[in-house]
């Protein structure tokens, strides 16, 4: 069987129902380290890989200003994603599609990628997380959605079944200031330390707060961002200092962070405090103007 | 388990035979097809030596599946002039003295090349940026900043002095 590189989102999709246990190849910026390493096989004779990078289904968005959403096809690249259009219709995950890898790797890797490898530190996850994006997957039995946050199951671990595959992720088009921080031991070709997103939707007057590589998956910090958006003052878009504080402090104690290779637990969890009222400092900078 | 495909590497088709399917497109190009310019040092896209254009786009070869590169153009660093005619951005690399030890070398020109190709003149920051990918531990990066900005100046006088002549 040779490695299967379907030209449709149906052609895919039965790709994957002839091959249950086939596996997905996107930009292959995770999988294929883990070939090169030989700690993964791939089962050539009871699946094969299915490149999905060729798929326009896949490879396309769509915004749709009715319902105030845009719509990623799943191998969407980062390096598409850091760029205007989309960079200015979703500037947080922009923010952390430059962060990730280096330029090679953001021509490859992708958005559902990073949702399917379902580290603890990739690096778009919080954003979709704080956005409450919701995945698609398509498999020969139809398709269904659900809230990033239900997809995301443990370390490495997704509600992805077999025999399907992510399609595409759906974010609403908030009105406010969004951004997203992440600390690591240097600018390029780093996995994170930690990792946080802010955004503020004005409307509904709502703050989100999310954080990354401080637990199996992203955490929302419900605490954190009831004390941020019950003590803003949203005509002036001001948050005083004591309530960031304390919805800093709110986020540090959502977090679970672990000792690693990487960083300490401590150091997580001082970094997610420091994050979290930053950005909430640019959230609401207090003139009314952002 | 193992299948024949082909490639389209520089312009010409590679048939692969007898390969591995699990194979990265480095192993096929340096070990199947001889193609030696792109290096591997990490194998794990940390260190952008192994940098080609596949479908226009700057990757690591060694995180591509060869067999999944199928129908794409491939282009590796033996693609950008003969040999022993170097191309504007190889021949500021040996002027700039952004050349050491070598070996990231091929990695750094093809991202430079693509750079070029996207953005003719780049700012220090945006250089800096596109080759951020791309270790070296020899040169501390400012002969090569230097090679980049060499060529983006060379090119924008040729162009100017070509068009200099016809211009109103």
């Amino acid at each position: 069987m040779p490695v299967l590189i379907p030209l449709t989102l149906a052609d895919a999709v039965g790709a994957f129902a002839t091959y249950p246990e086939a596996v997905a190849l996107a930009g292959g910026t995770d999988f294929m380290v883990e070939v090169n390493e030989g700690h993964r096989s791939i089962p050539w004779r009871s699946g094969t890989v299915v490149a999905l990078g060729r798929v326009p289904e896949l490879t396309s968005y769509s915004v749709d200003q009715q319902r105030r959403t845009v719509t990623l096809g799943a191998a969407v690249t980062w390096s598409t994603i850091e760029l205007d259009p989309l960079r200015s219709l979703l500037p947080a995950l922009a923010e952390a599609a430059r962060t990730v890898g280096s330029p090679q790797i953001r021509n490859a890797g992708t958005v559902g990628g990073n949702l399917a490898t379902c580290s603890p530190a990739g690096d778009g996850l919080p954003v979709l997380a704080a956005l409450d994006a919701s995945v698609t997957l398509a498999s020969a039995r139809g398709s269904r959605t659900m809230p990033v946050r239900q997809f995301m199951v443990g370390v490495k671990r997704t509600a992805i079944d077999p025999g399907e595959l992510i399609t595409s992720i759906t974010l609403p088009l908030l009105d406010g200031w969004q951004g997203y921080s992440k600390v690591g031991v240097r600018n390029a070709m780093v996995i994170a330390t930690a990792s946080a997103c802010v955004a503020v939707d004005r409307p509904t007057r709502s703050v989100r707060i999310a954080l990354g590589s401080v637990a199996p998956t992203v955490v929302r910090c419900d605490l954190a961002e009831r004390i941020a958006s019950d003590g803003a003052d949203w005509s002036a878009l001001r948050l005083p200092p004591d309530v960031a504080g304390r919805a800093a402090d709110a986020a540090v104690a959502a977090s679970r962070p672990i000792d690693d290779h990487r960083s300490t637990a401590a150091y997580r969890r001082h970094a997610v405090g420091v994050m979290v009222a930053r950005l909430l400092d640019r959230a609401f900078p207090g003139d009314g103007a952002a | 388990m193992n299948e024949q495909y082909t490639l389209h590497v520089n312009g010409s088709v590679h048939p692969v035979a007898d390969a591995w399917l699990g194979e990265n497109l480095l192993f096929v190009l340096r070990e199947r097809l001889g193609f030696m310019a792109a290096k591997g040092a990490c194998e794990q896209g940390e260190c952008g030596s192994c940098s080609v254009l596949v479908d226009d786009n700057l990757v690591c070869s060694c995180l591509v599946m060869a067999a999944a590169a199928v129908g794409q153009p491939i282009l590796t660093v033996e693609s950008l002039a003969p040999p022993g005619v170097p191309s504007d951005v190889q021949q500021a690399f040996i002027d700039a003295g952004a050349v050491q030890c070598g070996f990231c070398t091929p990695g750094l020109v093809i991202a430079a090349h693509a750079l070029l190709a996207d953005e003719p003149n780049p700012t220090e920051m945006v250089i800096r940026e596109a080759l951020s990918g791309n270790v070296c531990r020899c040169t501390g990066y400012g002969r090569i900043i230097d090679a980049v900005q060499q060529v983006s100046v060379a090119r924008r006088s040729s162009s100017g002095l070509a068009e200099s002549p016809g211009a109103p």
